[in-house]
């Protein structure tokens, strides 16, 4: 404490500034351990660089440009649900009915297009303002009837599946028999020689724009961090922890909606049978990218992340010639390590 | 009332008005009274410590002050108006700033991003109203001004997530955040509890700083030298009533504590 800067008390006591400095000399592991805490996002892009790096000298088709956007297109779905997921996750929640309430949102779109003759993009309008509803339903229950995230998206998983399968009678809408608008997500926007990007990638994008914004500009998402963080402390604070967590559930009900859209422009389709495995790979792609599972902590760029890095592997793996049961085991060590630092992370000491 | 008042002898100036008054407080929760008889007068400019056993009822009487317990009867008076808190957002507004034991802090925003926690300023024009857009520039100098204000020099890095701070910075970011938006009165509930001796020390410091800036403190503590180090007067609660007001200067600590746990006769108020 060498430098004591002028100001400081103005009584006359034995102690001129209020010094609190007083950090001791950090191993070079603590030293790894604050530039993660401070940098997030670097473990997971170090993870998919290396992925990307690794895949392209097992094979050489896969940095070609046609396979790059295969990749982003193959992410997209994943990647959306992993935004709204996201969310939930900073508010230390978890949404089980993610995968649920993207594959009801499209059964519902496409049902109330083909079988009851609305309009596409009204039937689209209404296949969104249900998905909300869904949304706003699970925080109504995490909020009023202060039941565990877990639990309440665990129901309402096994409820949305159900009704879908009521509402579906199981069966497939093919994509020519809706309206264009409903599988528009899925047709191209641009290329760039090989590397095609579709609508959907493209609203996907957007959306995480959108939501890194808000997320890091706006009181809403200071207060998210915050009631994720420490629930008691946030409200002792003055936020209205309640209206924080509604909104949170009821913005990622839309985001799935969206989700929907997207998912029947990529399958050309309106399937019940899907979406089953989305729900867990969407929180594999909210952990890969950094973001704790125990709230108030993460960024969803590193969702984006680390929905590529899952992209990347399933994609690299086949193209490797590695038998794709093993897939699950490549993601599942990869899910297991990030948790691992996660804690580690966390227990970065002052 | 059960002890007569005498509110001659405030340090300073003679009579002064009260910033902040409870007088006959009730709190009960079924057969358990929290508080038979809450009587308390904060004066301007001073550091008024509440000291009391488990259980004597100063937490209760603490909560009732900043918003946090609405009582079953008596009178809250700010300024010498009567107000009634439902919540601590109310206490908050009225400018009753209140540190928790807990802190309240959270642990990974940075420090301008707490200060300003449930109270963020948007920028100007249209990216504020239409954009939400927080005017971080503006909210991270005024944090730094508060931050120096107090004396809390060496947080260079107001960027700095409070997790990675130790306790005695959490707190002095919980001090800074309540001298900062407490136009009236704050309230520190065991600031010292967790720190370590030198660390505590600063926080003393702090609390000084606080009053000598003009803000009248309210100190709950159970450490024993640091209310006599610190205190201007010591509200001495016990069996849920004031037992009584004495001074450091007035009282020696084995008398405090011996008044506090009844072990003597609560003397009429020196203060």
């Amino acid at each position: 404490m060498a430098n004591d800067p002028p100001g400081g008390g103005a009584t006359a006591t034995a102690t001129p500034t209020t010094d609190f400095d007083e950090r001791p000399n950090a191993t070079p592991l603590e030293r790894v351990q604050h530039v993660l805490h401070a940098n997030p996002l670097l473990g997971p892009l170090a993870v998919l660089i290396i992925a990307i790096l690794a895949f392209s000298l097992a094979s050489g088709r896969f940095l070609s440009a046609a396979n790059l956007g295969l990749v982003l297109q193959q992410v997209t779905v994943i990647a959306t649900l992993a935004l709204g997921q996201t969310l939930v996750i900073l508010t230390a929640g978890i949404d089980l009915a993610a995968g649920a309430i993207t594959v009801f949102s499209s059964i519902l779109m496409a049902n109330i297009a083909t079988k009851l003759g609305v309009p596409g993009v009204l039937a689209l309008i209404i296949g969104l303002v249900l998905g909300t509803a869904m949304g706003a339903f699970n925080g109504w229950l995490v909020t009023r009837i202060n039941l565990p995230p877990f639990i309440v998206t665990l129901g309402t998983l096994s409820i949305f599946f159900s009704l879908n399968s009521v509402v579906s009678r199981s069966e497939t809408i093919r994509g020519s028999d809706m309206p264009a608008i409903m599988t528009a997500t899925g047709s191209t926007a641009f290329r760039l020689g090989g590397f095609s990007v579709t609508w959907g990638s493209i609203i996907m994008l957007l959306m995480f724009a959108f939501f890194f914004y808000a997320l890091a500009n706006t009181a809403w998402g200071k207060h998210v961090y915050a009631t994720g963080d420490d629930i008691e402390a946030a409200r002792l604070a003055g936020i209205r922890t309640d209206r924080v967590l509604l909104s949170v559930y009821l913005v990622a009900g839309l985001i799935y909606a969206v989700g929907a859209w997207i998912l029947m422009g990529r399958l050309a389709s309106a399937s019940p049978n899907v979406g089953t495995e989305y729900n867990l790979n969407s929180i594999t792609a909210v952990v890969l990218g950094g973001t704790s599972l125990f709230g108030g902590r993460g960024l969803v760029l590193g969702t984006l992340v680390g929905a590529l890095i899952v992209g990347v592997f399933q994609n690299g793996l086949q193209l490797a010639g590695v038998d794709v049961v093993w897939q699950g085991t490549a993601i599942g060590v990869l899910v297991l390590v990030a948790v691992g630092i996660d804690q580690w992370i966390r227990k970065v000491k002052a | 009332m059960s002890q007569p008042s005498l509110e001659k002898d405030t340090p300073g100036t003679g009579v002064r008005e009260p910033v902040l008054q409870a007088k006959g407080l009730v709190k009960r929760y079924g057969p358990v009274t929290a508080i038979a008889s809450g009587d308390l007068e904060l004066y301007p400019g001073e550091i008024l410590a509440v000291i009391g056993d488990n259980g004597a009822g100063k937490t209760s009487l603490i909560k009732a002050l900043c918003g946090a317990l609405i009582p079953d009867s008596g009178e809250i008076l700010l300024d010498g108006k009567p107000v009634h808190f439902r919540n601590p957002m109310e206490a908050r507004l009225a400018g009753i700033e209140t540190v928790y034991q807990s802190l309240a802090v959270a642990p990974g925003l940075d420090i301008a991003d707490n200060l300003f926690l449930g109270r963020e300023e948007r920028k100007a024009g249209v990216l504020g109203s239409v954009f939400r857009m927080l005017d971080k520039k503006h909210m991270r100098s005024e944090a730094k001004r508060h931050m120096s204000e107090l004396g809390v020099a060496t947080l260079q890095n107001i960027g700095q997530a409070v997790e990675s701070l130790s306790g005695g910075q959490r707190q002095a970011v919980a001090v800074a955040r309540s001298a900062a938006f407490g136009s009236k009165v704050v309230i520190l509930d065991e600031p010292t509890a967790a720190l370590g001796v030198k660390e505590g020390n600063r926080v003393l410091q702090l609390i000084r700083d606080v009053r000598d800036r003009g803000l009248p403190v309210i100190l709950i503590s159970h450490n024993m030298p640091h209310v006599f180090e610190v205190a201007d007067r010591i509200h001495i609660q016990r069996l849920g009533r004031r037992s009584t007001v004495i001074t450091p200067q007035s009282h020696s600590m084995s008398e405090a504590v011996a008044i506090m746990t009844g072990a003597a006769e609560p003397p009429p108020h020196v203060a």
